[in-house]
């Protein structure tokens, strides 16, 4: 049995304007890649140091300790003394030319200290201001050469954050920085769902007085009304087509699933009880959906066809289970898990039908995996706030982002970016 | 309207100044468009082509179900007239008069409308079936312990039957409309069962 130490680190990292959240991480990955990433020639001369965001990047993830370099800088290949390296696995090292039209070019190498070899090396050009999304992208490449899976610090995270009855509905990169606000209102705002080419964000926005669905365009902005029907009209769902969506409405008695098309044409219900009905969420192949009942007495996980017919119960442990989402390979489903009086974030098999519980319990709710599979976001609560947190897929590693104002609600991991 | 302006318009400074450039493809080297404009919605949102039921149409076969109901509750209503001569629009604030009282209270996940709320419940239908004009909103409310979808749900499900409970006592189903704001807007935060007992309750609101 391997001993679990703890990494503590606390990245209150100053940047002005967009120092959206304290970021704090506990516990580490079974085994941490030693890499140590030296600072970028050049790099002074931009507002945000490209090395520092791809470091905490990497180091978020529990997966990577950093090797100081102690005092040692090459920028180039040929600069490289490997036995000096003896203490890292990798090498990170890069220079930065500023263009005469104010972009920047970044050179960038990841070495392999052990073969003494090239792992990676790459020529990127942007505008001076996006130094963070260019130091994401690095960090991406780093982390998909050395676990084998991709990087999810380029995708965008969506979540509500609410002071008072304010309620903004806020998209931003998945570290909290580029906070972009979408949507704000002296009303509630629920349920933001990403279209799968991260696109649009569907959600429940109460501006009319009650409950509606609405689906926003990301790029020009525009919005159609999905469902306006009388009483609550929710949960959206994109299917992974992005051509419909699973909503829930409530005009014919109690809260029921529907499709809809995107253009908000060719509603169809597709759930038929007396009872509560809701929370959908699509398998990654389209066949099924999962959703939240409460026809056995109590609110557990279902799963039904997307065309229709019977649904099979998935929990039985715990209290309650709210709120599923299927990892992206399918193999499971992460829910909220509300046993004791107690909210935990919980994972289920679907062969095995074995859940396992991934975090300490409290007021964790709405869960979502990244687009890797291997972290889910989620909300939680601490000192009476409500901040974002994630927790690896194994239960490892957590990191807990709190925000400089207002409580965090109903976090969505977006997808991949498409490009 | 004019909150939601005002809030369009702080959404718009906000976003102005959030940074939300499209990121560049990591591999290219030539520039890319202009970034697109964050400004959020500024116009009435569109209406997607279904989302506009023939609510009268509903209403009315709902109405024509609950006849037979009505019939029934038209009784009990003019009884309760009665004991109350002039049935008053804007009720009285005395604690006496069943009508003061503009909430009702569930237990922990049900929705069923409780024994000791009855009288509540029976006052307003009268008083709803004695003035046809009147109109109400019963705004179903729950407490924390679900997701927020699931309290939604609860909540209109407790709204939608204190409207049924309305009607059988005089009320027409016409001048209800059942809403759910679930956890949403509680009226006390703590996490204890003072706060959570609060937080389950449907509110009658005359418009």
């Amino acid at each position: 049995m391997l001993r679990l130490y703890s990494l503590f680190v606390l990245l209150c990292l100053a940047f002005p304007a967009r120092a959206v959240l304290d970021i704090e991480v506990t516990g580490a990955g079974e085994h941490q890649v030693p890499i140590a990433i030296i600072p970028f020639d050049g790099e002074d001369a931009l507002n945000q140091h490209i090395s520092e965001v791809v470091a905490s990047d990497l180091i978020r993830t529990g997966l990577f300790k950093l090797v100081d370099p102690e005092g040692k800088a090459p920028h180039e290949a040929k600069e490289v003394k490997y036995a000096e390296w003896a203490k890292a696995e990798a090498l990170a090292i890069g220079k930065l030319f500023r263009s005469a039209d104010g972009r920047i070019e970044i050179q960038f190498r990841l070495l392999d200290t052990v073969k003494k070899t090239e792992l990676i090396g790459q020529a990127v050009s942007a505008k001076s201001e996006q130094g963070r999304a260019i130091a994401h992208r690095i960090a991406d490449a780093i982390y998909e050469k050395m676990t084998g899976s991709v990087g999810v610090f380029s995708t965008r995270i969506a979540y509500v954050n609410r002071q008072g009855r304010y309620n903004r509905l806020v998209i931003a990169d998945s570290d909290g920085y580029g906070e972009q606000t979408l949507l704000a209102l002296n009303q509630p705002i629920m349920s933001p769902a990403w279209s799968p080419d991260g696109n649009a964000l569907a959600y429940v926005s109460f501006e009319q007085g009650r409950a509606f669905v609405y689906a926003q365009s990301l790029l020009t902005q525009q919005r159609v009304l999905l469902a306006a029907f009388p009483g609550s009209n929710s949960a959206p769902a994109w299917s992974p087509d992005g051509q419909q969506l699973a909503i829930v409405l409530t005009h014919e008695g109690s809260s029921q699933i529907y499709l809809v098309r995107k253009d908000g044409s060719d509603l169809r219900r597709i759930s038929f009880s007396d009872t509560i009905d809701t929370e959908p969420t699509f398998s990654p192949d389209g066949r099924y959906l999962l959703f939240t009942s409460d026809r056995g007495g109590s609110a557990q996980i279902y799963r039904m066809p997307v065309n229709g017919g019977s649904a099979e119960r998935l929990t039985f442990e715990g209290s309650n289970n709210f709120s599923p989402r299927f990892s992206p390979d399918g193999k499971s489903f992460v829910f909220a898990h509300f046993n004791g009086g107690i909210f935990y974030i919980a994972v289920q098999d679907f062969e095995t039908k074995q859940i396992q519980i991934l975090t300490p319990g409290g007021w964790e709710k709405k869960p979502s995996f990244a687009p890797n599979g291997k972290l889910v976001l989620f909300a939680t609560e601490v000192h009476g706030r409500g901040i974002l947190a994630t927790v690896s897929s194994d239960g490892r590693v957590k990191q807990k982002m709190t925000p400089q104002q207002g409580d965090i609600r109903e976090p969505t991991w977006g997808p991949f970016n498409r490009q | 309207m004019k909150k939601i302006a005002i809030s369009v318009i702080l959404a718009s400074l906000l976003s102005a100044c959030a940074s939300n450039k499209p990121v560049e493809p990591f591999t290219k080297t030539e520039p890319v468009a202009a970034a697109p404009a964050a400004a959020p919605v500024t116009e009435a949102p569109v209406v997607g082509s279904a989302a506009a039921p023939d609510v009268n149409a509903q209403a009315l076969a709902k109405a024509e179900a609950d006849a037979a109901a009505q019939a029934a509750a038209k009784e009990a209503a003019e009884v309760a007239a009665k004991t109350d001569a002039v049935a008053p629009i804007v009720p009285p604030a005395d604690p006496a008069n069943a009508l003061s009282q503009r909430s009702v209270h569930f237990p922990f996940d049900v929705d069923a409308i409780q024994d000791n709320d009855k009288p509540t419940i029976q006052a307003h239908g009268a008083n709803l079936g004695n003035h046809p004009e009147l109109k109400m909103r019963t705004e179903g409310n729950a407490d924390e312990r679900g997701s927020s979808e699931y309290n939604l749900a609860l909540g209109q499900r407790r709204a939608s039957n204190t409207r049924k409970a309305l009607v059988l006592s005089g009320a027409k189903m016409e001048q209800i409309e059942a809403i759910s704001y679930g956890e949403e807007r509680p009226m006390a935060t703590g996490h204890d069962e003072t706060s959570w007992a609060q937080n389950r309750r449907v509110d009658i609101i005359y418009k």
